[in-house]
């Protein structure tokens, strides 16, 4: 019984995505859209860091990395030009076995490149194993390690994006193709692919929520959350804190990493710009603004922060307002806005049924 | 059955068999010491859960506040009965890493448009301004495009300040059929040329030309060049290389300097080791300043060429004394008051400069001159086109010749989409702390 | 390369090292009083330079210094006091979120005080373009200021926690806040001193670096991070260990730009902070349990 009340505020948030976009549709207000669309992939990326956050309780300084790594390698792959090299025998192998894409781009030269679903996997490949990599000696120590080791690594990433010629250096990679998914669904920012577009990013937030609920409601979930409450108290009844906080940590990063490549197909581009060591800290903010381990709160403010921001709303004072929700939150809401006391007594009142 | 005992005083952890689990952990508590057993665990679980699917309903809740709020604030419009005015967009970098752009850009927009207005407008028709600062950042200048173009419809964009921004939304622009006169400097901008798409800066190359022009007709002939790690000088690195041996320049060493360098004396050193007979330095603020002073301090003692990003007072004052004797090509604006009366930019330059200074109270620089001039080569075009029509308009543009703006005099054509060329620049050098034509 | 060369090479990473070395000096005060990783130290340097750049149009250089100084310690304690006291008990993960916090504040009321351009204090004695010799190889007399600061500041702190009572009352809080509390040292006083102190040279290292380095409101945070990394690689808490893994640093930065490509520099010291935390997370030059750093 408990498994499918816990799948209601999914179905929930289904209705609503729809009702969203009916309303939008039916207002003229469609652009809104597409704000709504680039706020739905990066809150893939805190939702895998609210698991990191929340229930690990470890913390990322550098999950803008895991999302670069996803981004740039999927752009790199699907704009490296092998047209001239189309009759070598690995090239020829290559669009054989239906790996590579061939088109024109809009000044109509002719591109041969990876297809996007080869980057796709390739992105997911080399994340999970970096992030493997990182944390397996890096888990074991205090908090502040991992905080300084996630710092570094964020910064490395960034160093090489600026520096390396394949990844366009200080300019990014931009003339990114569109992303084709099955049956005529593409991954693309042209406005009249807007509806579809918002379609297929609010089905991958919700498959990734799914998933996070289906986590974070297993053994390996209470698992994590006893690691949180108390890390000896889970030492002594058997987990292997390390293993689930490793893996937790590879997860997150994975998560990253598809809203990297997604968001750079609708995008078109990519730029250092979305892996400074700001954008980390924004991720980390919206999910201490979420409620750390909420993962609804989290997809909530994810969407809210990153929607008024990508409008201009904030104007010149965009990063003093993530800083100054930051502050707010760490000191009056800890376990984030939804769970105020003040805002759970609002909805104890609206809310008539109680569970037992 | 199984208890766990926190930390006593002796940090160890002690664990007892029990048999009587209530017993003991009222026995315990009494004493101070908290319990956790293995079924208080899974209350803890449930309690959560519990929690977690009264949270999905305040979600929902919230959430259609939300809708509501969109519906409402997106159903309130005004109508108004005047005449729809011409709406152009522009993004600019007003606040974070390229603000030394995107600044003087705004500030230069809106006094251009305020003056039009007030002048009646064009073809009868006020201007609207609507500027969006992307913060530097290529994936605001995204969305700050589809909005500018998608929402507000505009006719044009202004801007964006630098070119990783203006290449991520090139293809936005020509695709949604707005016009975009980019500020960004970037040769891809207008290489391949798209039709909607145009640039005002000057070009890269026509600034290295200039710089090994003049070091010919000083006698040298090896030089040592220093960029920095942004797209400018990275920009810059590439024309300098391509176009060194055709004018005779050896390039003994080269080295790129992240932009946020704070000590370049090392690099300098490199230089220095082997004996070159100038530095080039392409970069733009801070390093600029700080090349200066640190070629002076560690006894380099040749002379310097900077780029065309060395367009303002303050860079000047920030060197101090090491930044008498810099050579560079710039826009004629820094120097504008010197240059003969029938000079055809003096007017445009003094005008600009004035203007300028006493709105805003501070030094022009080259950077607002390239707002000043998108702007300028637009209203020209609607003036010629007589129409608010997009495609009247961009047509237009290309056939506009003889263009006075800041930066230099704009030409035209299907192929050319900058429209400046070498007489766009002028050699300038630095005197007793402030601007002065270069002379032999 | 010859030995002038060398010289200079030399010269110019211990420069650069020993502004490392004091931001590395200023998190490990803090460290070791409380456990906490304050991202905001960079900041300090930052504030404490451009106020002594706008006072110093009005009263002497000396003066504005000393002021600055005093200002930035304030705000020290003020960021203690409002914020890091109230949440004393909270998590390890809470506490590094509220201090990004307090320094993304700090920078954007920077912006919005001071603006974004570039500014420097005049330099301390001589020009822009004065130069002295050392060995055969050419400086700035500023160069000189840095390092002399930054020795005084280091000999001082030695001395202040070993000889004076408050010093090693900060030092008792450090090794077991509830002993020290027993023996009636007042602990959250020594924390907001902590923080006061590590403004303090925060502010001076600043003044003294601004017109080598120039001043922008945006530099604390690399400086922070540089700093972060010379303190995990000495050994977080070890402040001497702190100087020498600064002065290692900033010389391996000199050497690698002297070999090979510049660009490549400021990768060498992130990817040294990765390979200590894998392999030697309690620094070079401490030797500690790896069970200390560990939770589990």
């Amino acid at each position: 019984m408990m498994k499918l009340k816990i799948y209601r505020p999914v179905i929930a948030c289904v209705v609503l995505v729809v009702l969203l976009q009916v309303v939008l549709s039916v207002t003229g207000a469609i652009y809104y859209m597409t704000q709504v669309t680039m706020a739905a992939y990066y809150a893939l990326v805190v939702i895998g860091l609210c698991l990191l956050m929340g229930y690990a309780g470890q913390i990322s300084l550098g999950h803008a990395g895991f999302f670069a790594i996803g981004g740039y390698t999927s752009g790199a792959l699907t704009t490296c030009n092998l047209f001239a090299y189309r009759d070598t025998s690995l090239v020829s192998w290559f669009r054989s076995a239906g790996l590579v894409l061939e088109w024109q781009d809009i000044y109509g030269a002719d591109i041969v490149s990876f297809s996007p679903w080869v980057a796709l996997v390739v992105a997911l490949i080399l994340t999970g194993l970096i992030a493997f990599l990182i944390g397996l000696p890096v888990i074991r120590l205090k908090g502040q390690y991992l905080a300084m080791a996630t710092l570094g690594f964020g910064l490395i990433i960034y160093r090489v994006v600026l520096g390396v010629h394949v990844f366009g250096q200080a300019d990014g990679i931009s003339n990114v193709p569109p992303f084709r998914l099955m049956g005529g669904l593409e991954v693309n920012g042209r406005p009249h692919f807007r509806v579809q577009n918002y379609y297929i990013a609010w089905a991958v937030v919700i498959v990734a929520m799914v998933l996070a609920i289906n986590l974070v409601n297993s053994r390996v979930g209470r698992a994590l959350r006893s690691i949180h409450q108390s890390e000896e108290a889970a030492h002594s009844l058997g987990i292997n804190t390390y293993r689930y906080k490793l893996a937790t940590f590879v997860l997150s990063a994975l998560f990253a990493a598809v809203g990297g490549v997604l968001l750079t197909h609708y995008n078109g581009s990519i730029g250092p710009s979305e892996v400074t060591v700001i954008k980390s800290i924004r991720y980390v903010t919206i999910v201490a603004v979420g409620g750390m381990a909420n993962l609804w709160g989290v997809l909530l403010m994810g969407i809210i922060l990153n929607f008024l921001s990508l409008r201009g709303v904030f104007g010149t004072y965009d990063d003093a307002v993530f800083g100054a929700i930051l502050i707010a939150m760490m000191l009056f809401a800890p376990d984030g806005l939804l769970r105020m006391p003040q805002l759970r007594m609002l909805s104890s009142i609206v809310s008539r049924r109680s569970h037992g | 059955m199984y208890a766990f005992v926190e930390k006593n005083v002796e940090n160890t952890i002690v664990i007892f068999k029990l048999d009587d689990v209530t017993q003991a952990v009222n026995t315990l508590n009494k004493k101070g010491i908290s319990v956790l057993t293995e079924s208080m665990v899974q209350n803890l679980d449930l309690y959560n859960v519990r929690k977690e699917i009264t949270m999905g309903k305040q979600f929902t809740r919230i959430l259609c506040v939300l809708v509501a709020g969109f519906v409402l604030s997106s159903s309130g419009c005004k109508k108004s009965d005047e005449a729809p005015p011409l709406k152009v967009g522009a993004i600019f970098a007003v606040t974070g890493g390229a603000s030394f752009l995107g600044a003087p850009e705004a500030k230069t927009a809106e006094m251009f448009v305020d003056k039009i207005n007030s002048a009646g407008g064009i073809n009868g028709l006020k201007v609207q301004l609507i500027v969006k600062d992307s913060g530097g950042k290529p994936e605001n200048a995204i969305s700050l495009a589809k909005q500018l173009i998608d929402e507000e419809k505009v006719l044009a964009i202004i801007g964006p300040s630098t070119s990783g921004e203006t290449m991520a939304i090139k293809n936005i622009c020509q695709e949604g059929k707005t016009i975009l006169l980019s500020c960004a400097a970037a040769e891809d901008i207008v290489n391949p040329v798209a039709s909607y798409v145009f640039k005002t800066p000057q070009k890269d190359s026509d600034a290295v030309r200039w710089i090994f022009k003049t070091m010919k007709d000083k006698g040298i002939s090896k030089v040592g060049v220093i960029t920095s790690n942004d797209g400018f000088g990275i920009a810059g690195n590439a024309q300098l290389a391509k176009l060194a041996p055709d004018n005779g320049i050896t390039i003994a060493i080269s080295e790129a300097y992240d932009k946020q360098e704070t000590d370049l004396t090392g690099v300098l050193t490199k230089l220095k080791g082997q004996d070159v007979q100038a530095v080039i330095n392409w970069s733009i603020v801070p390093a600029q300043s700080l090349v200066a002073k640190n070629m002076k301090q560690i006894g380099l003692n040749v002379p310097l060429f900077q780029s065309h990003g060395f367009g303002n007072i303050k860079y000047v004052q920030a060197g101090g004394e090491a930044a008498n004797g810099t050579i560079f090509p710039c826009g004629r604006l820094l120097v504008a008051e010197v240059l003969p009366n029938d000079h055809p930019q003096k007017t445009v330059l003094v005008g600009y400069k004035k203007d300028y200074e006493a709105r805003y109270k501070e030094d022009t620089s080259t950077f607002g001159g390239h707002a000043y001039d998108a702007l300028l080569i637009l209203t020209e075009a609607i003036k010629k086109a007589r129409s608010g029509d997009r495609d009247k308009i961009r047509d237009a543009i290309e056939n506009l010749k003889g263009i006075v703006g800041t930066a230099g005099v704009f030409n035209f054509s299907s192929v050319d989409h900058n429209g400046l060329a070498l007489d766009a620049f002028e050699m300038l050098t630095v005197k007793d702390g402030k601007f002065a034509i270069y002379e032999k | 390369m010859n030995f002038p060369q060398i010289v200079q090479y030399c010269l110019s990473g211990i420069t650069v090292g020993s502004i490392y070395a004091i931001v590395a000096v200023g998190f490990n005060i803090i460290y070791n009083t409380t456990g906490i990783i304050n991202f905001a130290q960079g900041e300090f340097l930052i504030v404490g330079a451009m106020t002594a750049i706008s006072l110093c149009r009005i009263v002497p250089l000396p003066v504005a210094i000393v002021l600055a100084v005093l200002v930035t310690t304030a705000l020290g304690g003020l960021v203690e006091i409002v914020f890091i006291r109230r949440v004393s008990n909270a998590s390890v993960l809470r506490l590094i979120v509220i201090t990004i916090g307090i320094s993304i504040i700090i920078r954007e009321a920077m912006l919005h005080i001071w603006d974004e351009k570039v500014r420097s204090l005049p330099y301390f004695t001589g020009t822009a373009v004065s130069s002295v010799t050392v060995l055969g190889a050419y400086i700035s007399p500023q160069v000189l200021w840095v390092l002399g600061v930054s020795s005084i500041i280091v000999t001082g702190l030695t001395l202040f926690f070993r000889f004076t009572l408050t010093g090693r009352a900060m030092r008792a809080c450090a090794d077991d806040r509830m002993a020290a509390r027993l023996c009636g040292i007042n602990d959250r006083w020594m924390v907001t001193l902590s923080f006061m102190l590590s403004a303090a040279i925060g502010a001076l290292a600043g003044c003294v670096i601004s017109p080598v380095t120039q001043t922008q409101y945006d530099m604390g945070a690399p400086l922070a991070i540089k700093g972060f990394t010379v303190a995990i690689l000495g050994g977080l808490g070890n402040s001497m260990a702190s100087v020498a893994a600064g002065l290692f640093l900033g010389l391996m930065e000199a050497f690698m730009m002297s070999q090979f490509e510049v660009a490549y520099k400021e990768a060498i010291s992130i990817v040294i902070l990765l390979l200590i935390l894998m392999f030697r997370p309690s620094g070079i030059f401490t030797r500690r349990e790896v069970s200390d750093l560990r939770t589990l």
